[in-house]
């Protein structure tokens, strides 16, 4: 075998997400009254616009936490895997991620953004901006270069809304909505400019270090995709168990739970997170034996910042599921069973827990915009993500000295600032659908019908 | 009389092209009633809000006319439509508690119509507010008028509604259930003040109530609706000397009252049909039973007999199939039942004795108890194998704390209950005793299957050893309680009210309990639907030698269902006996006033006892006798003590009143 899989901790977790929603799908299904909120979601454009948009996303997400390290050329015997490791969706996007400039260049820049000395043909040491190794070589006049990044622009783009106008007619069965083919043609569209320019050029520019920009805000998905959803597997057990309880039991349990939650949140979470975080950095860098690679060490930070996000952020769910517990254990059902003799677990979770799953769904969807934007938040006061590791946070961070220089450098912050703005745009969007199809004070017509 | 009101052909549909108010015609006269009676989603409320053009999002109105006086109503602009809304024209709610906004004092809520609608600043709105709330019979109405509505009981808010309704001095007065969400002694309040206001402006009033009582009581004309139409349009005397349509006679026949004690009801079978269900024919024809083809076929138009009613149905029709109407409009199935078995006092399946409910309020840092509230002060009572005990009175008496603390939903404070002889301690009881809930949508859990929500209390109680004979036990409960045996796999949404509430009677039944708790179980039910429950409780107790605890506020039901009555004010039980002593010759005064408040559809004879004010709280209830603030014939004696029970002459019948302690036993 030419490479050997690696399943990071972040790995598995996520697998453990999937499979969970995937079971949750299969239950949800064979019941028709559980369906009947997603089908009000699937008949709301808005909300299948921005699954679409979300889906391009996580497909990102999903292809880079394959994980693998590649066997190196063999020597001896012995197989050595290199020490790097990288993803599905470094492999797919090769040249993109090896195509490394010196330093900084503007987007669709053929040069460096900065002087240097170099020797002209008469041998005179002169200072200019060099050629890039890599983004617009194929050119012979650089005159060319508008003309060329118009031609490509337009075969991409030829070629996307091709691909969406198939796909779209191959799902023509199942979704008919004009604005879902109207989003799906444009997005495989703009998808396929992006894909023909960056094969010849860097579309966003590169860093510091020469990295193309484009490449690094499409890894800064995964992270942000994690932070935002694996920090809800803390939440979720916690703030669920607790205010399910804190409701029903009242009494001491109550009075226990709303004091460990108010005193909670009334530590500035900042502050509690940054404490949590360096403590953690400690201990991982006196513990350099416990990890085989750099990517398993920032993994691991990753994976104790979403535990530590997980911990401080439980709270407002708790607080929401406590009311609606408090409603529902006056209901009549709930008396019918204690007068059964029914034991508390079994009420709790036979008829309290089904009936708060439409709160969690909701809570869960929009907490996640808000955590992907702590991220960025985080990681640039510093106690995020390793600095090793892509995301929208260190990209801004690094911003930080761009925008002092001079002249400016502005496309890095610029594509964090965008690649964030979709997502979350398009995550509170479908937050929004999902509410507004499952609460249920919202008045429907179709449910008398 | 010139007309004021003028409604023709109104339509008004859903998006989705169902419509909710099918062609609706009716017109009224200044200083009439009009009563639209039908039973829950039959689109009364919808009409009432097509006249106001206030309808829901996505309702619209698709035709029709209405004009007001002069005014053609669906052609005036939003703007326009605001004069008259409040101006013109007023409506009060069904909910008094949700009606007003909770933030504003009632003064400051009147104003606010009069400064619209009369152009009145300063103190002359003072003025004018003042004298409103006093024409509404709010006492020490310049205090009231600076409260806040939560500072204020239903009633009282109730008539704060009215009053910011005349405040406009409307023509036409649109009340939506006005009484429904009240008691029966309150009803009777607000009911007599709509009369006399009207009698005193000359308003028209637009009556919408599911109550045939209320409309005996207030209407003048009454236009029957079923399935967003009009099906029978008459004057009050009219109509309840003959009614003519099959759905209106169905109506009457499945009121339950005393005559018809000892047999069954004329429930109308099935429900009202969902919106836009049926385009074919006769809207009632699946429920009718003297429905033939052309029925199914054509729908019937309104039709004018002789005598000046209208009616929607072939049987009056000159064409219609050669039914003889005289033959058929009275004929009502009625089907004698074996003759109830006589009460046993001896041998009491149940015994309770000085049961005391209290709930601590609790108060200040350390939740120190500073009070008692007294739902339950004292209770005993007995029921014996197979008989019924009613347990009547208002809401807020404690009736429904008395059924849980029986079954330990609620731990009574002090205080014996018996079953069969053995005192009930802990849970050891749960299959003895079983409760039905007033709700039927808040008592099955939603998202539970029938079959699940049955085998809960089986498998809690260890009934049944295995699933297999669970499920057969099912079956036989959804036989017994007249469901197809496959709506077990089925979710509770799939079901109406009363179907729903048949589930709830086939739970509590699946552990074969020998007393059941019913706490009003009939309540959030239409009439029609009433009487299926009621029906079916009746064949259970036969069935079974079931004991019923009978909760309830509606004393029609009493009289069908009970042998035995217990009166309860404020905890505590003020009257019992059998139901014919109790209904027939009620000796405490508030026996008296609850009996006299209720409309009755004969309307004639009835001596109307006023009650003044509401019930007391219970946290702090009245020195002596709690009824005494509101006893018309209290005495000096009253405050001071509370009355022992006094027995009549033959033995079962009590009362606690110091009218009687005199009286030798």
């Amino acid at each position: 075998m030419s490479f050997m899989p690696v399943i990071l901790w972040s790995d598995a977790l996520v697998f453990l997400l999937i499979a969970a929603i995937v079971a949750a799908a299969v239950h949800v299904r064979k019941r028709e009254h559980l369906m009947l909120p997603w089908k009000r979601v699937a008949r709301s454009s808005v909300a299948l616009v921005s699954m679409l948009v979300l889906s391009v996303f996580l497909v990102i997400g999903l292809l880079d936490t394959l994980h693998y390290r590649a066997a190196l050329p063999q020597n001896g015997s012995e197989k050595v895997y290199s020490p790097e490791v990288l993803s599905a969706f470094d492999a797919l996007v090769g040249p993109l991620r090896t195509h490394t400039e010196k330093t900084y260049s503007a987007p669709f820049a053929l040069h460096l953004y900065a002087k240097e000395s170099m020797r002209d043909a008469q041998d005179n040491v002169v200072r200019e901006y060099p050629r890039l190794q890599y983004g617009g070589t194929h050119l012979a006049d650089e005159a060319e270069r508008d003309m060329d990044v118009l031609q490509r622009a337009l075969v991409g783009m030829l070629a996307g809304t091709l691909a969406g106008v198939m796909l779209s007619w191959l799902l023509r069965r199942r979704y008919t909505q004009p604005a879902l083919t109207i989003a799906l043609v444009l997005l495989a569209a703009l998808i396929g400019t992006i894909m023909n320019l960056s094969a010849a050029y860097h579309v966003l520019g590169t860093d510091k270090v020469g990295q193309d920009v484009l490449y690094l805000s499409l890894k800064s998905i995964r992270t942000g995709l994690i932070i935002g959803t694996l920090t809800t597997l803390v939440t979720l057990p916690l703030a669920l168990f607790l205010g399910v309880a804190a409701g029903y039991f009242r009494g001491w349990v109550d009075d226990v739970i709303q004091y460990i939650y108010t005193v909670l949140s009334s530590i500035p979470s900042v502050l509690l997170i940054a404490a949590a975080v360096l403590m953690m950095q400690v201990t991982i860098d006196t513990h350099p034996d416990w990890f085989d690679t750099s990517a398993s060490r920032a993994d691991m930070r990753l994976v104790a910042l979403c535990l530590i996000l997980g911990l401080t952020s439980w709270t407002g769910l708790c607080r929401l599921l406590r009311g609606e517990t408090l409603k529902l254990r006056e209901m009549e059902y709930i008396q019918a069973a204690q007068a059964f003799g029914v034991s508390s677990m079994r009420i709790l979770s036979r008829h309290i827990m089904p009936n708060v799953m439409h709160i969690i769904l909701i809570a869960l969807v929009m907490d996640f915009s808000a955590l992907v934007l702590a991220e960025a938040v985080l990681s640039y006061v510093g106690v995020g993500v390793d600095p090793s590791m892509i995301s929208f946070g260190t990209m801004i961070n690094g911003a930080r000295l761009e925008m002092g220089r001079e002249p400016m450098v502005w496309w890095s912050l610029a594509s964090a600032f965008v690649f964030m703005l979709v997502l979350v745009l398009a995550a509170n969007l479908f937050a929004d659908a999902v509410r507004d199809a499952f609460d249920p004070r919202l008045n429907r017509t179709e449910g008398q019908a | 009389m010139s007309k004021l009101l003028k409604v023709d052909r109104l339509t008004t549909r859903l998006r989705n092209g169902a419509n909710i108010v099918d062609g609706i015609s009716f017109e009224m006269a200044a200083g009439e009633t009009f009563a639209l009676l039908g039973e829950s989603g039959c689109g009364k409320s919808m009409t009432a809000l097509s006249i106001l053009k206030l309808l829901p999002d996505g309702v619209e109105n698709s035709a029709g006319e209405i004009r007001l006086g002069d005014t053609a109503l669906e052609r005036l602009a939003e703007r326009e439509m605001r004069e008259i809304r409040g101006g013109r024209m007023a409506m009060i709610f069904q909910e008094p508690g949700l009606s007003l906004n909770p933030v504003m004092t009632v003064g400051a809520q009147i104003a606010e119509v009069l400064a619209l609608h009369k152009d009145m600043y300063g103190d002359a709105v003072l003025v004018r507010s003042i004298e409103l709330l006093t024409q509404v019979g709010i006492p020490d109405a310049a205090r009231r008028a600076q409260e806040y509505p939560f500072q204020m009981s239903g009633g009282m808010k109730q008539r704060v509604m009215i009053a910011m309704a005349l405040a406009g001095e409307p023509q036409l007065l649109i009340a939506d259930e006005p009484t429904t969400a009240l008691d029966v002694t309150i009803q009777a309040q607000v009911l007599q003040l709509l009369r006399e206001t009207q009698q005193k402006s000359g308003m028209a009033m637009l009556l919408i109530t599911h109550d045939l009582g209320v409309v005996a009581e207030n209407a003048h004309r009454v236009g029957v609706m079923y399935a967003g139409q009009i099906v029978e349009l008459a004057t009050r005397e009219q109509l309840f000397a003959k009614p003519l349509h099959p759905y209106t006679q169905k109506l009457f026949a499945a009121l339950p009252d005393a005559q018809r004690n000892g047999h069954t009801l004329a429930a109308i079978p099935g429900n009202v049909p969902p919106l836009g269900s049926i385009e074919q024919g006769c809207r009632f024809a699946p429920r009718c039973d003297r429905a033939w083809a052309l029925c199914r076929e054509q729908m019937p138009e309104l039709f004018a007999v002789p005598g000046g009613a209208e009616v929607r149905c072939h049987l009056y029709q000159a064409t219609g199939g050669g039914k003889n109407r005289s033959a058929t409009a009275t004929e009502l199935k009625q089907t004698a039942l074996a003759a109830r078995p006589e009460s046993n006092s001896q041998n009491p399946l149940l015994q309770v004795e000085d049961l005391k409910v209290h709930f601590p309020i609790r108060k200040g840092l350390l939740q120190r108890v500073v009070g008692q509230v007294r739902a339950v002060d004292g209770v005993s009572l007995s029921i014996a194998q197979g008989t019924t005990l009613a347990l009547v009175g208002e809401s807020g008496c404690g009736k429904t704390t008395l059924g849980k603390a029986l079954l330990r939903l609620n731990q009574p404070t002090s205080g014996q209950v018996y079953f069969e002889g053995a005192l009930i301690e802990g849970d050891a009881h749960r299959n003895m005793m079983q409760m039905v809930f007033q709700d039927p949508y808040a008592s099955l859990n939603p998202k539970m299957r029938i079959a699940e929500i049955l085998e809960e209390g089986m498998a809690a109680l260890h009934i049944g050893n295995d699933s297999a004979e669970r499920q057969a036990h099912i079956d036989e409960l959804l036989d017994k309680v007249g469901l197809a045996r496959d709506s077990k796999w089925r979710y509770p949404h799939e079901f109406s009210g009363g179907q729903r509430q048949r589930i709830a009677i086939a739970r509590a039944l699946a552990v074969s309990p020998r007393l059941l708790v019913c706490d009003e179980p009939t309540s959030a039910l239409d009439v029609s639907v009433q009487a299926q429950i009621l029906n079916l409780l009746r064949s259970l107790q036969q069935e079974l030698g079931l004991s019923y605890l009978f909760i309830t506020h509606n004393l029609a039901v009493v009289e069908y269902l009970a042998q035995e009555v217990c009166v309860m004010y404020l905890g505590r039980i003020v009257e019992r006996g059998t139901t014919q002593e109790v209904m027939r010759a009620p000796r405490h005064p508030y026996t008296q006033a609850l009996l006299s408040a209720v409309p009755r559809i004969d309307g004639a004879g009835r001596q109307y006892v006023s009650l003044g004010g509401e019930q007391p709280s219970p946290a702090n209830p009245p020195q002596g006798c709690p009824f005494a603030p509101r006893c018309p014939q209290a005495m000096a004696i009253c405050s001071d003590k509370f009355p022992a029970m006094t027995h009549a002459k033959g033995g079962t019948h009590g009362v606690r009143c110091h009218l009687y302690s005199a009286e030798p036993n």
